[in-house]
Order: C-alpha cells, then sequence, then structure tokens
C-alpha cells in the first residue's frame, strides 16, 4: 500500500463526527435498543392478557390472595423513588454539581438493589408457601388453600398463574438486576471522573433505560398484582 | 480512473499495532465481523445443505441405506438406513441452520456489517464494541445449536416452527436435551440480532458522511435500514415465546399446555408474529444488494429509486400484519383469515413493483454479464416465481389443499435459495474483491451460475406438483401413502437433481477458498461501480477513511452525460459540484 | 403419475380448483412477460463496446401503471378468494342439516366417532372406528376435530379439505363428497415421529351403502 505517509493513529474512536439526527450516538442507541425492549415486554405481558382472558370461564385468583400487595406496593414506591433520584442524579451533573450526582446515583443504586432483594425474598416466601412457575405445588399450604377456596385462590388456572408471573416479574428482576450493575459502572466511572456539566452522557442514557424498567414494573404491578 | 484516485483521500497508515487477537478474534472493526460471519455461517450453510441431502436420500430411496450412511450412529441411521425420528431431527434442524445461522447472517451480519459503514462514509459502527458482542453471541448461538446435533436423543425433533405442544413436551416428541438447547440457541441468536440492529440503524441514521442525504442512500443501505428496524422489532418477540418454550421445558409452565388452561394457538401467534418480518429480513437486503448489482450490470441509474424506497418502506410496514397468512387451517378465527389474505394481498404489491423496476433498469442499458451480474438477473427471475407462487397460498380457499404440501416447500425454496442465495452469490462474489483483495475466478463463477440455475429448477420446480397432488411435509416415507406412490418417480428425479444442486455449490465453494490465495489481484474499483467503499484501496484499512469522503450525488449515476465513463462515483467531485453543508439534510 | 391436481371429491373441489386455475392464469401471465421481458432485455441491451447506456432515473408513468395493475389484480383476487371462503370455512357456514362424524387425532391415529341411528354425536349410540372415515356421497357433512395431544391437520386430497387438530380446541369443518371409491386422509402438520404413517383410509360411500354399513356397524356393536 502507497500511503505510508498518512500518520493518524488507527486506534482512535470512530465516528467523532455524528451528525444525522440532534441526538447523540449512545442515546439514539438507547431509544432504539428500548423499541426493543418494548417488543419483548409486550410479547409477555400480550401472552399473559390472552391467557388470562382465554381462561375464562375460569376465574384467576383474586389479588392479594396469594401474592401480597402491601410489600409489593413498597417495592413499587421504592422503583418510584429510585426514579426520582435518577432525574436528581442528571439534573446535579446538568448542573455541574458533581457531588450531588454521585450521592443521588448510589440512592438511585441503592434502590435498585432493595428492590431485587426484596423480590428475590417475596420469591423465596411464594416457593415456600407453595407457588411456583408450574403452579400451586401438591401438598403445599396454597394448594390445601385452593382445594378448599377453588375461586378466590383460581385453582383452575393456577398453572397460568404460575406461568405468567414468573415470567413477567422474573424478566423484569432481570431487567433492573443488569440496571443495577450497569449504574454500578457508571458509578465508578464518576467516581474516577468521567462526567461533568459539559460531557454526561453515561448518567443520561442509564437513567433512560431506568425510567423504562421502572414504567414496566408500573405496569406489571398494575396487572399482575392490582387487577 | 484518474477521478477516483483524486477523489480517494488519503487513508490511515497501515502500520497496525493491534494483536493478532484484538485484530481477528475480538475485533471491534466492521469489516473483520463481516467476514467473521461469512465464513461462520458458510460453514452453517455447508451444513445445512448436508441435512438436506439426507433428506432428499430418504425422500427418493425411502429405507435404502443411505451411501456413507454407515458412520451416523445407531440412534439416528442403523445400517445408513435413516430412522424417522432422525428424519424429523434432519428437517427441523435443516430449516434452523438455513434460516437462523445461514441465510440471516449471511444477509445481515455479513453484509451489514461489511456494507454499512462503507457505504455511507463511516469509520465504524456506532457502537463497534457492541458489534462485537453480537458476532460472538450469535456464534454462541451457532455453537449450541451445532452441540445439539451431538447429545443422546439428538436434536430438536419439532419442525423449524417448533409448534408447541409437540415442542414443548419431551414425552411426546421424544427429543431430549437438543430441545433445550434449540431454545437457549435461539435466545442467543435474538440477542445478536437486537444488538447487531441497533447498531446498524443508529449508524445509519447518525454517521453519515457529509452529502450522504437520505436519498443519496444505496438501496442495499436502505433495504438494510428497513431489515434492521425489523430485526429489532421481530426477534425480541421471537426471544420471549423461546424463552417461555424453554420455561415449559425446564420449570414446567403452561403457557402451551391446554390441560392447564393454556393456549397451542399462542405459540404460532408469537411465532408467525416473528416469523413474517423474519421473512423479509431474509429478502430485503437481497432485494437491496441485487438493486446495487443490476445499476451497475446494467450500467444505468436504477429505475424509480424513490418508488424503490417507498417498496421497501411498504413492506416493512405491511410485513406486520400478515402474520395470520401461516396460520389459515390453524383453526384460527376464519373472519380474521379473510383479514390476512387482504394484508397478504396487498403485500405482494411492493415486490412487484421491485421487480419491474429491476426490469426498467435492464432497458436500455448497456449489459454487462459479470458474474454478480448473472446472478442478479437469476434473483429477479427466481424471485418472480416464488413471489407469484405465494399469490396462490395467499387466496385462502387454494391455500387449503396446498397448505403444508411441497408446494409450500417449492415457494420458500424459490424466495429464499431462488431468491436470497442469488443475491448472496452475487453480491459475495461482487465485494469478495474489497474484502479480501483478490478477485474470485469469473469462468468458474460463470459455471456455477448456470449449474446451480439448472439444478435449482430441476429440484424445485417439481416439487410445486408434488404440492398440487397433497404430497405432505415433513413425512419421512411418502410410500406409505397409496395417493403418493405414482409420484415416487418424481421425488427420486428431484432427489438426483438436489445432489447434482449440492455438487454444483462445492464449485463455488472452493472458487471461494482458493481464490483467498490464488485469485487475480483486484483492482481498485474492479466492477466500476459509484459506491464509497470502492475509493479504498482493497482491502480497506481499519477505520476505512483518515478523513470522511464528502458524497455529490446519488448511488446510480451510470452513463450520466457529464462525464465521459459510463459510471460517476459519489465521490467524485465534478467542477459543476458545489460543498455540502457540514451535516447532510436528514430527511427533514 | 399425474401431473395435475386430484380427483375432484367434493363440491368445494371444483370452486377450489376453478379458483387455482385463475390464479395460475394470472400468475402464469405475469410470469411470462417478466421471464420473456428479462430474456429479451439480456439479448437486446447486451453490453456493447463504446455504448453507454440510456440515462434516465425512471418514469413517474410506468410506477403509476405497474403498481396500479397488481393492486387492482390482488385485491380482486382477495375479494373473490373471501367469497370461497366464508361460504368453506366461515364459522357461520356450516349447514345446519350436517351429518356430524367426531374425529378425534393422536399420535399416530384418527378415531373417528359415528353419531350412530339418531344422528347425534355425544349420545349412547355413538361408535368409534379407528382409521376409517366412512362418508356418504351428496349429504353435507361436518367432522368435528379435537386432538389428543399434538397439533394435527386433517388432510383428504380428493375432497380438498384440510383442517388443523389442535389439542384445547374444538373445530368443526364440513364438506360434501361427491365421487364414491376409497381414498386416504393423511395428517399434514408434523406431529411426532410417526407422522408420515399417521394415514387412515376414507371411504366415500352411495347412500345405500352407508346406510347398509351404518347397519352393519351397529348390528356387529361397536368395533375400534
Amino acid at each position: 500500500m502507497a500511503h505510508a505517509t498518512a500518520t493518524v493513529d488507527v486506534m482512535r474512536p470512530p465516528a467523532p463526527a455524528e451528525r444525522g439526527v440532534d441526538v447523540y450516538n449512545l442515546k439514539l442507541g438507547m431509544w432504539v435498543f428500548l423499541a426493543s425492549e418494548v417488543m419483548f415486554f409486550t410479547a409477555l405481558i400480550g401472552s399473559y392478557i390472552v391467557l388470562r382472558f382465554g381462561a375464562s370461564p375460569n376465574p384467576w385468583a383474586q389479588p392479594g390472595k396469594v401474592l401480597s400487595i402491601q410489600i409489593t406496593a413498597f417495592n413499587t414506591f421504592l422503583l418510584i423513588c429510585s426514579s426520582v433520584s435518577m432525574v436528581k442524579a442528571y439534573a446535579s451533573i446538568a448542573d455541574g454539581n458533581v457531588k450531588l450526582m454521585k450521592v443521588w446515583l448510589l440512592v438511585t443504586i441503592l434502590c435498585g438493589a432493595t428492590f431485587v432483594g426484596i423480590q428475590v425474598y417475596e420469591y423465596t416466601h411464594l416457593i415456600h408457601h407453595g407457588f411456583q412457575p408450574s403452579g400451586y405445588r401438591e401438598g403445599s399450604e396454597l394448594a390445601e388453600l385452593a382445594a378448599a377456596n377453588p375461586v378466590p385462590y383460581g385453582a383452575a388456572t393456577a398453572g397460568l398463574y404460575g406461568s405468567t408471573f414468573f415470567t413477567m416479574t422474573g424478566f423484569h428482576g432481570f431487567h433492573v438486576t443488569c440496571g443495577v450493575i450497569s449504574m454500578t459502572y457508571v458509578f465508578i466511572r464518576a467516581l474516577r471522573g468521567k462526567y461533568s456539566q459539559q460531557d454526561h452522557r453515561g448518567i443520561e442514557v442509564i437513567g433512560l433505560y431506568w425510567h423504562f424498567v421502572d414504567l414496566v414494573w408500573i405496569i406489571l404491578f398494575t396487572i399482575v398484582y392490582l387487577i | 480512473m484518474s477521478g477516483i484516485a483524486a477523489a480517494a483521500p488519503a487513508v490511515h497508515a497501515h502500520h497496525d499495532d493491534r494483536s493478532f487477537i484484538r485484530k481477528y478474534i475480538f475485533s471491534t472493526d466492521h469489516k473483520i465481523i463481516g467476514i467473521q460471519f461469512l465464513f461462520v455461517s458458510l460453514f452453517f450453510l455447508f451444513l445445512g445443505g448436508l441435512l438436506a441431502m439426507q433428506i432428499r436420500w430418504q425422500l427418493g430411496y425411502p429405507g435404502r441405506p443411505m451411501p456413507g450412511g454407515g458412520i451416523l450412529p445407531e440412534t439416528m441411521a442403523p445400517g445408513g438406513v435413516i430412522l424417522p425420528e432422525y428424519y424429523i431431527q434432519l428437517v427441523t434442524m435443516h430449516g434452523t441452520f438455513m434460516v437462523f445461522f445461514a441465510i440471516m447472517p449471511l444477509l445481515v451480519g455479513v453484509f451489514a456489517n461489511y456494507l454499512i459503514p462503507l457505504k455511507i462514509g463511516a469509520h465504524d459502527m456506532a457502537f463497534p464494541r457492541i458489534n462485537m458482542w453480537s458476532f460472538w453471541s450469535a456464534f454462541t448461538g451457532g455453537l449450541v445449536m451445532f452441540a445439539s446435533l451431538f447429545v443422546p436423543e439428538g436434536a430438536a425433533r419439532a419442525g423449524w416452527t417448533m409448534y408447541a405442544p409437540l415442542s414443548a413436551r419431551h414425552d411426546l416428541s421424544g427429543a431430549g436435551l437438543g430441545q433445550e438447547l434449540w431454545s437457549i440457541s435461539i435466545v442467543l441468536l435474538g440477542l445478536s440480532s437486537i444488538l447487531g440492529s441497533l447498531n446498524y440503524i443508529t449508524t445509519i441514521i447518525n454517521n453519515r458522511t457529509p452529502g450522504m442525504t437520505w436519498f443519496r442512500l444505496p438501496l442495499s443501505v436502505w433495504a438494510l435500514f428497513i431489515t434492521a428496524i425489523l430485526g429489532l422489532l421481530a426477534l425480541p418477540v421471537l426471544s420471549g415465546a423461546a424463552i417461555m418454550l424453554l420455561f415449559e421445558q425446564i420449570l414446567g409452565t403452561h403457557f402451551f399446555d391446554p390441560a392447564a388452561g393454556g393456549q397451542v394457538l399462542l405459540w404460532q401467534h408469537l411465532f408467525w408474529f416473528f416469523g413474517h418480518p423474519e421473512v423479509y429480513i431474509l429478502i430485503l437486503p437481497a432485494m437491496g444488494m441485487v438493486s446495487d448489482i443490476v445499476a451497475n450490470g446494467s450500467r444505468k441509474p436504477i429505475f424509480g429509486y424513490h418508488s424503490m424506497v417507498f417498496a421497501l418502506v411498504g413492506i416493512g410496514f405491511l410485513g406486520w400484519v400478515v402474520w395470520g397468512h401461516h396460520m389459515f387451517m390453524s383453526g384460527m378465527n376464519p373472519t380474521l383469515g379473510s383479514t390476512f389474505m387482504v394484508t397478504t394481498m396487498i403485500i405482494s404489491v411492493p415486490s412487484a413493483i421491485k421487480v419491474f423496476n429491476w426490469m426498467g433498469t435492464m432497458w436500455r442499458g448497456n449489459l454487462r454479464f459479470h458474474v454478480p451480474m448473472l446472478n442478479a438477473i437469476g434473483f429477479v427471475a427466481m424471485f418472480v416465481i416464488g413471489g407469484l407462487s405465494g399469490v396462490f397460498m395467499a387466496a385462502t380457499p387454494v391455500d387449503m389443499p396446498i397448505h403444508d404440501t411441497y408446494f409450500i416447500v417449492a415457494h420458500i425454496h424459490y424466495v429464499l435459495f431462488g431468491g436470497s442465495l442469488f443475491a448472496l452469490f452475487g453480491a459475495i462474489t461482487f465485494w469478495y474483491p474489497n474484502m479480501f483483495g483478490k478477485m474470485m475466478n469469473e469462468r468458474w463463477g460463470k459455471i456455477h451460475f448456470w449449474l446451480t440455475m439448472l439444478f435449482f429448477n430441476l429440484t424445485f420446480f417439481p416439487m410445486h406438483i408434488l404440492g398440487m397432488g397433497g404430497h405432505m411435509r415433513r413425512i419421512y416415507d411418502p410410500t406409505q401413502y397409496n395417493f403418493l406412490k405414482p409420484y415416487q418417480p418424481m421425488n427420486t428425479f428431484i432427489t438426483i437433481a438436489a445432489f447434482a444442486l449440492f455438487a454444483s455449490q462445492l464449485i463455488f465453494a472452493l472458487n471461494f477458498i482458493l481464490s483467498l490465495r490464488w485469485g487475480k489481484k483486484a483492482p481498485l474499483n474492479p466492477w466500476e461501480d459509484n459506491g464509497l467503499e470502492w475509493t479504498l484501496p482493497t482491502p480497506p484499512p481499519h477505520g476505512n477513511w483518515d478523513r470522511p469522503p464528502t458524497v455529490y450525488r446519488g448511488p446510480y449515476e451510470y452513463s450520466a452525460p457529464q462525464v465521459a465513463e459510463d459510471y460517476l462515483p459519489q465521490a467524485k467531485k465534478l467542477p459543476t459540484d458545489r460543498e455540502p453543508a457540514a451535516a447532510p439534510v436528514a430527511g427533514h | 403419475m399425474s401431473w395435475w391436481l386430484p380427483l375432484q371429491g367434493s363440491t368445494f373441489a371444483p370452486q377450489i380448483d376453478g379458483l387455482f386455475i385463475a390464479i395460475l392464469i394470472i400468475t402464469g401471465l405475469a410470469f411470462v412477460i417478466v421471464e420473456a421481458g428479462l430474456i429479451w432485455f439480456v439479448i437486446k441491451y447486451r453490453g456493447r463496446p463504446g455504448r453507454k447506456g440510456h440515462y434516465t432515473h425512471g418514469s413517474a408513468k410506468a410506477e403509476v401503471i405497474w403498481t396500479a395493475i397488481p393492486a387492482v389484480t390482488v385485491v380482486a383476487l382477495g375479494l373473490v378468494s373471501n367469497h370461497y371462503w366464508k361460504e368453506i370455512k366461515g364459522r357461520d357456514s356450516i349447514p345446519a342439516d350436517a351429518y356430524p362424524i367426531g374425529i378425534h387425532a393422536k399420535q399416530f391415529e384418527w378415531q373417528v366417532t359415528y353419531p350412530g341411528p339418531d344422528g347425534q354425536l355425544g349420545t349412547a349410540d355413538d361408535f368409534t372406528v379407528r382409521n376409517q372415515l366412512h362418508v356418504p356421497v351428496g349429504r353435507n357433512i361436518v367432522v368435528v376435530l379435537t386432538s389428543e395431544d399434538v397439533v394435527h391437520s386433517f388432510w383428504v386430497p380428493v375432497l380438498r379439505v384440510k383442517q388443523d387438530a389442535v389439542p384445547g380446541m374444538t373445530i368443526r369443518a364440513w364438506f360434501q363428497a361427491t365421487v364414491p371409491g376409497e381414498y386416504e386422509l393423511g395428517c399434514a402438520e408434523l406431529c411426532g415421529m410417526g407422522h408420515y404413517r399417521m394415514r387412515a383410509r376414507v371411504f366415500i360411500h352411495t347412500p345405500a351403502e352407508f346406510t347398509a354399513w351404518m347397519q352393519q356397524q351397529i348390528q356387529g356393536g361397536a368395533t375400534s
């Protein structure tokens, strides 16, 4: 090759000039990724709706019979708070207050981690009482209750209840866990001083993801626990 | 070629201090990733072909020991005689490998990765590291799928469409771990496609070079853009469905279990909601690349560029509302069937527009019959047959006798082999010099094209007749049925033609491999093409351009009156050209 | 070896085959136009040195023409098809007087239940025969399809009738046979390793024969 005269470093980051829409690559990429996530949760939630309506006239378990609404309501509150703290973190760095941003980011991480912790507790509790992906475990406390009160406990639809509940909330929990890990990564970068008033793309982008995960949870909480 | 040399910007130094592993294994360079996809998916293409040959042997010579089949274990083919349980693994894995690990990665993994940055004048993808993960995720998925062939009960057995509950219950299918591995592999592949798609979309929206406006994008890039949107939104649905299927097996869930209130048709709706966009994922990139090649080979601007783009966008939208046409006989509400029939009929219009525009492009051209052009014409000729045979199945009453028969097998192979694969042979030959700096052998390319064309039609055309006769798909031994016994000579004929078709592909394989070493060195712009990728040396260096090139015109300015040559590259500045604004007018 | 469609053994067959042939003519015309055009262009416009292609970016008029013609054609085809579709598969198309036959599909056999003398399914005089479908000509028949395990598909080529049997669903499909004789019924949906041998015999009787067969079954006791 006859162009040995060029001296540009081949390892420099590609595409410094970003143009097209007025959104930087990372943010655009996150939006595009979230579109894909919407389809994923639509598949799960859509299946839930189809199965639940398709199961009629067999009743679904009544809200609060199997799942604890109080504890999950607290969890929902926690997640909403974490969205607020995420907004606070973003607002702080936009104002140039790096220190405050770190505090709010840490609050967000802790809320997220607590959410996952409570969900793990909820799962162990449920499985202990006999609620599992295949339905009510034979011989368990729940199975006996359902046998005695088939309508409020949705005895005929227990299998679908378990299948959809664990799949939907499980994948949501997985997404929260991924969010907590990613935010921790962002937090470590923040400690190293990677973000400033001028460049805080990582904070904004992880924030987008986090708000999406919250939004999904509000939908799930409504349709799985409350209805 | 003096004009091009002037237009070509200075290129990076070739001192590349990355280690071998960073450069060729865990590379973030879109070109290397494209080439990695190329080698891996060509392997799966070959593997899928080998499985097809076994299927054909059993259909042509039911119950006779297969030559060389003695090496297969007793659980598959004792004494070389294929067992029914092995046969359904063969049809399942042939479909799976071809759709998910050969055609899809060949079109999207290879050419989206390789072409998008080169054709829009970007240094690389928007997210090179995510791009690398995309390859390794697909590779792992392929490895898992490949491994499933060797587990004790063998691979998945429910057809590539995995209809539940056969796919969900081992006691009904006789499958074992292979079935779970199928789901895991598909989830990994879905992840790969999503990561790839978000990269392609972001790159095309944001990283176009100055002057590369939306309506100066080559149709290949447009097609890959629409494909990426389809992939982005369709694959998560498949992943969700595959996860449910996996949970059905490992967690005992009841999504598809009617005994517990689950719904069998739910799987079919989820699968085909993904599956029909998938069909377009498997053909749109081929259409795009064929458009580039046909314009190049005709030495004429593409006919009706805008309607070609609108046709692609139209397919991209309509592709979401036609999935039910796979389920006309499934027991779905017949009124829904009517709706899906209408949408399906309408989606044939954009395809017709494309075919007529390709013909319009050739009209009054100055045709050069290089190997890519031959294959592109072959694509148009065969895609027409596949498209037209689709009309039969779109008409619901006619679908009733031909649904799930060899008619549909003929149809899908005319679209995917006659369509996508011919386009791929053309595209690989066309961009081979850019990838490897060598030319593939012209004469053997032509021999391969003509033999493939001949044996392809001898193999798949008679399948229409089998289908009209009522020959069901995926049956191990057609001679079980009296009404199919008269068709046995035709089955044997198809088998012989299929063997010849497979043998013809070895020519391509040898041409591909041997040209890497012994091919003629590629000149700078071997096809005298207008694309930006040919302003670079072959193969292009890491990072592509030192300074991004500037684009002055659309991609298909062949035989333009302003210049003496019959092509006018996008980056060539004529005295009359003005510099574009720093940012391109991004379609608004 | 027949290179054409199978015998027309039901009232649907002439309709469906007629539509098939209509589509064949339309698509055949399109096929000939495109392929002949391609061959003609390949010969006529083959490259010659020193020549350039005709520099044009297209023609709006041509685009309109070749968008409109296929669009009108396929929409018309859709309307015609829908007419037959409603007649064949529409939920309310099943004649009220149709004679019911229950078909229960399971790996890998067809259990065919006949209503007995009272003409009602689900009564005590029902009897079941494995892998044999007996129907009279000239009478509307409705098969009530169910499945034991996986998705199967009821497929009788001479009747042109195909309908999936889906576990958890009861699906009705009706037809009227027209030509007496012995035919075959196959499974058209992959249902496991025995899919290929999930075959049943189909007997289309004259009304007198059918009555005689029915008598014989009832007297001989239900066999399975």
